[in-house]
């Protein structure tokens, strides 16, 4: 059996394009209309690794595929966790497996957030909506790794407090000295006596040192610019912020042209990106 | 006085106002508290203040019939509450709900209003300075209003 995994290993590595079937061992509603799936990882492989910001591509049989970025913890490599927001055919039709069901698996692709190159300074990560999946691995990493960084901040909006993502991880989180979590909702009824204001409205009430930080944002284009504005505002020099783009996409592993923005794929040199590489891409509309 | 005369000096939003515009403003200026629950301002009442948030935070609402109250901003330590007291009608445009114990300092706009019109110097460096928040809270409204977690976009 050893034997047999290990060909089947040396095959997948040698061909990023193939498939494997993962089994969904655990399905949790986030949202009205978000929801995470743990999977378990097939017998052939004894641990999933990835950094922190990358993708894989999702494969429904029958339906299609689709980019999704690890949302779990990089230190638990045993499980793979993905978090989905039902927008279309494939993203519903994955909402539609169940417990035991197997869902189709290639990855993990992508450059990932640069939480190696923030060691030794405070993080800021700003974040809107979904934006958040792609991002809580670099808060699960920091915070194993906390020592090695300054002050760390996790900004984040949310639509309406119903669209709040990972809430019991964010209480848990606001609960520590060594995390700044703010949250806020674009607006809200009821009982809500937290922020409510735009996520950007959280850069001025947080206490990371613009001088000596790294910035991470994730989140639909227009709130990434805006965040940007702000960033600049308080001297965040654009080297040092870092920002995730999103492109349709096809094959994942920079053959197919489908992500392509001028001179770079999406899938494989991002979707993170340092600001100061992209600026000039950073508004251009789909091609 | 002396009190607020140094929380007022210390406060961002003055930073860099001489002395003598710093005590102009103390004399239109008090210390408030406001319990949980209790609306400083209401939509309609003439605005006749506005408020430095020392401790707390403040909801700012509108009723929208059938719907109830909607909450659309929040204020909090350190920041300004309100800038209707500087624009006729001179009116409340939203409610403002304490929803924690709150203090603040307030500034009475129809003295401030005045010294502003006998000092133009001090009338000059408020306008600047409420022209700014204006402007950021114009744009957060702005982004606000696109909705940008809804439906269209995937993020
Ligand atoms: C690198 C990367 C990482 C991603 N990570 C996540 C994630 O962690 N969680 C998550 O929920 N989604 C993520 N997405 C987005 C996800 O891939 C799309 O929502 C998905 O492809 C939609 O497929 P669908 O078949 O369900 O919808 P479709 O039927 O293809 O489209 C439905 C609607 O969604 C819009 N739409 C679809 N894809 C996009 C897109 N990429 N950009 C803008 N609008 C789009 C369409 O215009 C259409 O209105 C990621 C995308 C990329 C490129
Ligand atoms: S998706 Fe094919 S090149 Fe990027």
């Amino acid at each position: 059996m050893a034997h047999t995994n290990n060909i089947a290993e040396r095959i997948i590595e040698s061909n990023p394009m193939i498939v494997q079937q993962f089994r969904i061992s655990r399905k949790i509603k986030e949202t009205h209309d978000t929801f995470s799936i743990e999977l378990e990882l097939p017998d052939s492989m004894d641990g999933f690794s990835f950094n922190p910001g990358q993708f894989n591509m999702l494969y429904v049989y029958g339906v299609g595929e689709v980019p999704i970025s690890i949302s779990g913890n990089p230190s638990k490599n045993k499980i793979l966790t993905h978090t989905i927001r039902v927008v279309g055919t494939v993203t519903k039709a994955i909402n539609n497996l169940k417990v035991g069901d197997y869902l189709g698996v290639r990855g993990p692709y992508g450059a990932g957030w640069p939480v190696k190159q923030a060691i030794g300074k405070d993080v800021v990560v700003v974040t809107g909506g979904i934006g958040l999946a792609p991002l809580r691995p670099v808060i699960s990493y920091l915070l194993t790794n906390r020592e090695k960084y300054g002050k760390v901040a996790l900004l984040y909006g949310a639509r309406t407090p119903e669209d709040i993502l990972y809430i019991k991880s964010l209480e848990k989180w606001r609960g520590r000295f060594d995390i700044e979590t703010l949250v806020t909702v674009d607006r809200a009824v009821g009982d809500w006596r937290g922020n409510v204001g735009v996520v950007t409205t959280l850069i001025g009430k947080s206490t990371f040192d613009p001088l000596h930080c790294i910035a991470m944002v994730c989140g639909p284009e227009i709130m990434m610019r805006f965040t940007i504005m702000e960033f600049i505002k308080k001297e965040i020099e654009e080297k040092n912020i870092y920002v995730s783009m999103e492109r349709n996409m096809k094959c994942g592993v920079g053959l197919c042209g489908h992500c392509q923005i001028g001179s770079t794929f999406v899938c494989k040199d991002g979707p993170v990106y340092c600001f100061e590489d992209i600026k000039d891409l950073f508004q251009r509309r789909e091609m | 006085m002396e009190n607020l005369e140094r929380i007022l000096t210390e406060h961002p939003f003055l930073k860099g106002l001489d002395k003598k515009h710093i005590e102009l403003i103390v004399g239109c200026a008090s210390n408030v508290i406001f319990k949980a629950g209790d609306f400083i301002f209401r939509e309609g009442e003439s605005a006749d203040s506005f408020y430095f948030i020392r401790h707390g935070r403040v909801l700012i609402e509108t009723y929208v019939p059938q719907k109830g109250p909607i909450m659309i901003r929040s204020r909090e330590e350190g920041e300004i509450l309100g800038w209707s007291w500087l624009v006729p009608p001179y009116r409340w445009h939203f409610d403002a709900r304490a929803v924690e114990l709150t203090r603040a300092i307030a500034l009475d706009g129809k003295c401030l209003r005045e010294k502003c019109r006998e000092d133009h110097d001090l009338g000059y460096e408020i306008m600047k300075r409420f022209a700014k928040i204006i402007a950021e809270r114009l744009e957060a409204t702005r982004l606000q209003l696109m909705d940008i977690y809804g439906n269209g976009t995937h993020k």
